[in-house]
């Protein structure tokens, strides 16, 4: 699953910001998954414990903000909120959309000691 | 409460462990993949070489399509490939039997090229300035979307004989892709496919991208398929030209 190589990059992040500010363990990882984000976070919860045993995250919480997706909707000429790619327009139900938002997936913080 | 003492917030007293701190990270997590997948756009650009990433579901008939590809343009525009599956070096044989120079890579369970692998591989290959060079990335609509290769387009292949509703069920496969080859057109006949009907659902999910109907096997179509080869090649070439005036 590529769940599996985003927990790699994420404890690979959590790793090097650990080290270079002089955490010796970590107890929490936030990550900013956006709404649109082509990540499953079930699957991803899964990984990331998985890829943090034996290193300083070793049981660190996994705490993920979800912004949700956004969108300029052509036929109202506005932004849109949108919670899926295939959604519709929540103001008039039409589909000329364009994703403007929502599917970055970021390592916002993370806390130790 | 402190879950060493018990005590409350309105005592602060130092334990043995220090106090939690919070680092702010605020990076990318594909961030490490977007950087080299810069570093080998530039290394593409450097040598006038049209990349491009060509993604399916296992089955739709890509390998195929660039072994008729490479037989049919022949000399007029070198061709490059790097190959991409779980196991096997059985594509990358194919292209090479066609004369057309190949590496596999081989995932073992990945599910996926990302950049890094394919700088390597490149760094193999070192085909000739001004190539076309070719990913066939790991059979999957899913993944290889959120993956940046470096590459000029994706080109998302799919066979008629898949539903013409892929492009709703993988919308961000079909987002992140550029073109469109509908292939193996020559068993139309035989099916209840609507070529209409999906072409309309892929421009539903991207209404930029371009659609073309080939058949490898009759033929059908691949003409405006090698010409836009050699249109992207011409054009990246010609960057090339411009940036070294």
């Amino acid at each position: 699953m590529h769940e599996m190589s985003i927990a790699e990059s994420i404890v690979g992040i959590v790793q090097e910001t650990a080290r270079a500010g002089g955490l010796a363990k970590v107890s929490a990882v936030r990550l900013e998954i956006g709404a649109l984000a082509a990540v499953e976070t079930r699957a991803l919860r899964f990984c990331f414990d998985s890829v943090t045993r034996g290193t300083l995250a070793e049981g660190a919480a996994l705490e993920i903000d979800t912004p949700p997706g956004e969108a300029w909707c052509f036929a109202c000429n506005a932004s849109v909120t949108v919670a899926a790619r295939t959604d519709p327009c929540p103001a008039c139900a039409g589909s000329r959309l364009q994703v403007t938002g929502g599917s970055d997936m970021r390592v916002k913080d993370i806390r130790g000691h | 409460m402190c879950t060493t003492c018990g005590c409350g917030p309105e005592h602060s007293h130092a334990h043995d462990t220090e106090p939690e701190r919070a680092l702010a990270v605020e990076r990318d997590i594909l961030g490490r993949n977007d950087a080299e997948a810069a570093r080998n756009r530039r290394r593409f650009a450097a040598r006038g070489i049209f990349a491009l990433n060509l993604v399916s579901s296992p089955g739709s008939g890509k390998t195929t399509l660039l072994v008729e590809t490479i037989r049919r343009l022949g000399a007029a525009l070198p061709i490059a490939v790097i190959e991409g599956d779980q196991q096997t070096s059985n594509d990358a044989d194919r292209i090479r039997a066609t004369g057309a120079a190949a590496i596999q890579i081989n995932t073992g369970k990945g599910c996926h090229l990302d950049a890094h692998m394919v700088g390597h591989a490149f760094d193999h290959l070192d085909p000739p300035a001004g190539s076309v060079l070719m990913v066939e990335n790991v059979g999957n609509l899913v993944c290889p979307a959120a993956f940046d290769l470096g590459e000029a387009h994706k080109v998302v292949v799919l066979s008629v004989t898949e539903g013409e509703d892929k492009p709703l069920k993988y919308p961000d496969m079909f987002t992140a892709s550029d073109l469109m080859v509908l292939n193996k057109c020559d068993l139309l006949p035989h099916l209840d496919f609507d070529p209409g009907l999906c072409e309309a659902n892929a421009r539903r999910i991207n209404p930029g991208i371009a659609v073309m109907r080939v058949s490898s096997k009759t033929g059908e179509g691949m003409d405006a398929w090698l010409r836009w080869l050699q249109d992207g090649a011409r054009a990246t070439a010609g960057a090339l030209a411009q940036a070294a005036e």
